[in-house]
């Protein structure tokens, strides 16, 4: 074929090249740089606005925390180790640390706090990674009554009494399902009512006078911090999510009693901003008491959060109900499911992986709403931040604390945020 | 009918309520502590330490109480509470005493239903602005940007201030003390305004003092002292006459340090009469005769507890004042013992 082109054209190159790099401006780095920051006159400007900006505020905070100074006993003997020059004075978090954490939680019982969150974490484990033995969802259920028994103290037999509740609540279940369905849910609902009415209170006092097994009570108003936010922040969350779903299955009703109850509850509840309501536990709840019960300041919040983010968490499962295309419905009639088993076979498992989004959303939310408790004189991270500040040795320090709270608040909500992404991965059916 | 049950309810709730009210000391000996409402922190008046235990000159009004009542000064329960809170607290029974800086107002004490029992700081709003600026005197502030916290009784004086001498001023609202600093030392504002002991407070806290000034001009009375609910007048006495042992204790010369060989008697009738040696004031109350001489020793009489939270020795610094004795040119003024 060379002969033809011979004579046709003067010259033909009859070997290969070899490869030649790319150009300079084509590769690694300065491709990056070229296709990503300074791609237009545009974008050019933009970048090195941004490179601006940045500079600027490395220039203000840098020396500001690299002049860090980690020891000392109060604001002005951190000013006379600065000597004038500008730093952060973190030697407030080291002498504080404790109390931004767990409030006036005595100190020699700082393990009890510490064992409930890694118990919690434990307790969580289950739940949250389906590859863990399904034994383990025996401690989560029983993990509430060890976290409380750990947080509050007191007689061992409280909580003990607490769970037989339950466990007359199931044996009534499983003798009476042989009567009718009906019988036995009733059973199931009556015999715990009953047993923590009329007989827990003197199991408890028989037993802690036989046997007194306990740890040392902790008041509730020594509970502050980082330990207030966790306490109201995790019962609000594991609560609400099984409310949630009960009041978005109640909305969805056709039975007209069950339906208004559930959409005025959420209405309401929305309809009202969740300082108010926190208001209304501290405030109101102590007029229509009556006089001498001190039905507890933290429980009246946690209720209260509870409810609020209920109603939320209700809104956002029922969108993910409205995303259910109707087939899935009738299919689950057709294999002659009844309603719960529907729910909880196919419905509930479709609608609650749509929702995640949307559920991580709200307790994010609700976590990080905990810290209004402020407004009602509980001690929260950043009530304490105030009262830090107050005591004279402290007095002017401001950043360093709002930094360490942010920082404390940053990896619990990035921590649930990652893991709702991990999740959203591992439930991915879609077809692509 | 079911109003009339509500009604009902509701009465019998306020009823309860009013019993209950009206036996704070049995139901404050049978708890064995006393429930004090503080603010949730405010500098030289309260705030926990690093070991959590609370401090400062309200905080020391209740321990006072608690020494008398209980003869433990640390038999108290501190509940923080909020400008919004506080009066609530007390109304509702959560606090027996409301020892946080409040000041003594008519519709606070008819309206509210308070029971103020005294005076325990003489305070009144101030000025403070950067010694640059060159002004030596309020009259001076026409058309400055002033950093005032928002919904209290400050706010309010600061306009009635301005409108009598025919000044404007632009205002920059804030919600804390500490937001209110870092706004006045970025310079949004050329002056800050609080009750002079808080400015003296957060000057206190300023990397440099002296570049600051208080103004003289103090534009408003603001008597700070313990309140308690009305309808129950013993516990009211208590509460008084132990706030009025300490102001007469400091008067007399009575301190913690001498409180014990005085104890022993002495040849001035009133000392002997609040330490109980003579007569038997305490019962009177349903106290024993101990409770004056228990509650001075708890920190101190007046002077005592004054320079050891807010006085001259402390970072805050503040003067004596209007806050002196009688005797010394002040305010202080305790009702005989007798």
């Amino acid at each position: 074929m060379s002969d033809v082109h011979a004579q046709t054209v003067a010259y033909v190159r009859d070997t290969m090249l070899p490869e030649q790099s790319p150009p300079l401006t084509e590769k690694g780095a300065i491709k990056w740089l070229r296709e990503n920051l300074f791609s237009g006159w545009f974008n050019t400007v933009l970048t090195l606005l941004s490179l601006l900006v940045i500079w600027y505020t490395l220039a203000a905070i840098g020396p500001w925390l690299l002049n860090s100074v980690w020891n000392a006993g109060s604001l002005s003997e951190c000013r006379r180790i600065l000597d004038g020059t500008s730093g952060a004075c973190f030697a407030v978090i080291n002498d504080r640390w404790h109390q931004l954490l767990f409030g006036f939680y005595p100190p020699a019982l700082y393990w009890r706090p510490v064992l409930a969150l890694v118990l919690l974490f434990v307790a969580l484990a289950p739940v949250l990674f389906f590859a863990l033995p399904r034994k383990m969802l025996i401690f989560s259920g029983l993990y509430p009554f060890v976290a409380y028994h750990l947080l509050w103290g007191g007689s061992v037999w409280l909580p003990i009494s607490a769970v037989l509740g339950f466990v007359a609540g199931y044996v009534a279940f499983r003798l009476l399902s042989r009567i009718s369905a009906l019988v036995a849910v009733f059973g199931a609902v009556l015999a715990p009512v009953l047993w923590w009415i009329f007989a827990a209170g003197a199991f408890d006092s028989t037993m802690s006078s036989i046997l007194p097994l306990g740890l040392d009570f902790v008041r509730s108003d020594r509970f502050g911090g980082f330990l207030i936010s966790l306490v109201i922040g995790v019962t609000g969350i594991s609560l609400s999510l099984p409310i949630g779903i009960l009041l978005a299955l109640g909305r969805q009703s056709d039975m007209v009693f069950v339906k208004s109850v559930c959409v005025i509850f959420i209405e309401f509840i929305r309809g009202v901003p969740l300082i108010t309501l926190l208001f209304t536990a501290s405030l109101l709840l102590n007029y229509f008491l009556p006089p001498g019960t001190s039905f507890d300041l933290i429980l009246r919040v946690i209720i209260m959060v509870t409810l609020f983010a209920s109603a939320y968490m209700a809104e956002v499962i029922r969108g993910g109900l409205a995303a259910l295309p109707k087939g899935q419905y009738e299919a689950a009639d057709a294999l002659g499911l009844d309603y719960w088993k529907a729910q909880r076979l196919i419905i509930m498992p479709q609608a609650l992986k749509i929702s995640i989004p949307g559920i991580v959303n709200t307790f994010i939310g609700l976590f990080k709403d905990t810290t209004l408790v402020v407004f009602i004189g509980l001690l929260d991270p950043v009530g304490l931040s105030n009262a830090i500040r107050a005591s004279t040795d402290w007095n002017g320090i401001y950043w360093e604390l709002f930094i360490f709270i942010g920082a404390l608040f940053f990896i619990f909500c990035f921590g649930i945020s990652r893991y709702s992404m991990y999740l959203e991965r591992k439930l991915k059916t879609d077809h692509k | 009918m079911k109003k009339s049950v509500f009604v009902g309810a509701f009465a019998a709730s306020a009823f309860a309520a009013g019993f209950a009210q009206a036996q704070t000391l049995e139901t404050v000996q049978e708890r064995g502590e006393v429930n004090c409402g503080v603010s949730t922190g405010l500098a030289g008046f309260s705030a926990p330490d690093a070991n959590g235990v609370w401090q400062g000159f309200d905080v020391a009004v209740c321990r006072a109480i608690a020494a008398a009542v209980l003869d433990d000064p640390m038999a108290v329960n501190f509940v923080p509470t909020t400008g919004q809170t506080r009066f609530s607290a007390l109304a509702s029974g959560e606090v027996d005493i409301l020892s946080r800086n409040t000041t003594w107002t008519f519709s606070r004490d008819v309206d509210l239903r308070l029971t103020f029992v005294g005076t325990n700081y003489y305070d009144g709003q101030g000025f403070m602005v950067n010694r640059e600026l060159g002004v030596s005197s309020a009259t001076e502030l026409d058309g400055a940007t002033v950093c005032i916290q928002t919904g209290t009784t400050t706010e309010l004086n600061l306009a009635d201030y301005f409108r009598v001498n025919g000044m404007a001023y632009e205002p920059v609202p804030i919600e804390t003390n500490a937001e209110a600093q870092q706004q006045y030392l970025a310079g949004s504002c050329d002056v800050y305004t609080t009750d002079v002991s808080g400015l003296a407070a957060t000057r206190a806290s300023f990397e440099n003092p002296g570049d600051h000034v208080i103004l003289p001009e103090v534009i408003s009375k603001e008597p700070l002292g313990p309140a308690v609910r009305h309808g129950d007048d013993t516990w009211a006495d208590i509460v008084q006459w132990t706030l009025f042992a300490l102001i007469a204790a400091e008067e007399l010369g009575i301190t913690s340090a001498n409180i014990d060989s005085l104890k022993e008697g002495t040849d001035n009738p009133e000392i002997n009469r609040i330490l109980g040696t003579e007569g038997d004031l305490g019962a009177m109350f349903g106290l024993d005769s101990d409770w004056a001489a228990r509650a001075i020793a708890a920190g101190g009489n007046y002077g005592e507890i004054f320079s050891a939270t807010i006085g001259d020795q402390t970072p805050i610094g503040l003067a004596r004042g209007l806050n002196a004795q009688w005797t010394q040119g002040g305010l202080l003024y305790a009702p005989p013992f007798r």
